[in-house]
């Protein structure tokens, strides 16, 4: 999902930081508001934003013989919500731009839009698609967190393509051409980090369920023991 | 060992797997360039050029290490949350509410 630095033609790069800047910016305040009005949450926010760390640091092989880094954006937007993780996305990506050369300044908008903003909310879109269909809290998650991870690399092919669609068949055949690179790779990868997210929230369920259900992830039980007043 | 612990252990072998197979299948025919590089390698061979440098560019075994850290820095958060998470469980124990901590 890293376009990277100098990549995109400047009127693209301009557009996407233009694109990308405002959920940024809200989601920078919505961490904050999470913070100060829950600072139980704090715990949780910095696992969802370790999660991501971890698993986008990790350059997994494929079965086309390629390789590709998985997103971790997930879980933390099922968690609180995409907006939290517009930031926590966001700080990966200049940490990956800066240090690692690795995506880059003029990209950081585009790849923001597809790693912090588009990934999160198709993730968090499909978990609670996948909840209201009556499914339980784990095939929903698997489903959110698999989807976040695809959801960026598509929006990565649909970026590629617009700024260099193909010379006879246009933008989309670029996008084809983009999808052809990202899309197949990515699928185990989706899958593998679907799992990851599912094993997460079973230790979650077990050790964190005054918060999950705090955060409205689990049904408050009946006859709860109280979560501790402090 | 519990169920739930089977479970997860089957979890992980799950993704062991998915990841370890293909490699094992493919037998090193493959090289594995990474997809990012890939479509800039494309890109350049159609004649772009870019337009920016990256402000800091590790060599290649820096570059690693600072893979490393990242990946470090956030399996230790990572585990240090669960880790508190689950000592504060064990601590309370489970469904006695406002036990004293051992």
């Amino acid at each position: 999902m890293h376009i990277a630095e100098g990549f995109l033609p400047a009127g693209h790069a301009v557009g996407w930081t233009i694109a990308a800047a405002p959920f940024v910016v809200h989601g920078a305040r919505a961490v904050a508001k999470e913070v100060r009005e829950n600072p139980e949450s704090t715990l949780l926010l910095g696992a969802a934003g370790a999660f991501t760390f971890v698993l986008s640091a990790i350059k997994l092989p494929s079965v086309t013989g390629s390789s590709s880094h998985p997103t971790g954006t997930g879980p933390g937007a099922i968690l609180f919500r995409p907006p939290v993780m517009a930031l926590l996305g966001t700080v990966v990506l200049l940490f990956q731009a800066l240090l690692l050369a690795h995506g880059g300044l003029t990209t950081l908008g585009a790849n923001a839009f597809a790693f912090a903003v588009v990934g999160p909310w198709v993730g968090y879109g499909a978990y609670r698609l996948t909840r209201a269909a009556g499914a339980g809290l784990l095939p929903a998650v698997f489903a959110g967190v698999a989807l976040a991870d695809l959801a960026t690399y598509v929006t990565t092919s649909v970026q590629l393509a617009l700024a260099f669609p193909d010379a006879s068949t246009g933008v989309a055949g670029g996008l084809v051409k983009f999808l052809g690179v990202f899309a197949v790779t990515q699928i185990p990868l989706a899958i593998g980090e679907g799992i990851l997210g599912v094993l997460l929230f079973r230790v979650l369920t077990v050790n964190a369920r005054p918060e999950l259900e705090r955060l409205g992830v689990l049904p408050p039980a009946p006859l709860a023991p109280t979560g501790g007043a402090a | 060992m519990t169920r739930r612990a089977v479970v997860n252990a089957l979890l992980v072998l799950a993704v062991v797997a998915l990841f370890a197979v293909p490699l094992l299948v493919d037998g090193g025919a493959s090289e594995y360039g990474g997809t990012d590089a890939a479509v800039t390698e494309q890109l350049e061979a159609e004649g772009y050029t870019p337009w920016f440098e990256s402000v800091f560019s590790p060599t290649g075994d820096v570059e690693s290490g600072l893979f490393a850290l990242q990946a470090a820095l956030g399996g230790g958060v990572l585990g240090y949350v669960l880790g508190r998470l689950r000592g504060r469980r064990t601590a309370t124990g489970p469904g006695a509410p406002g036990t004293e901590p051992r």
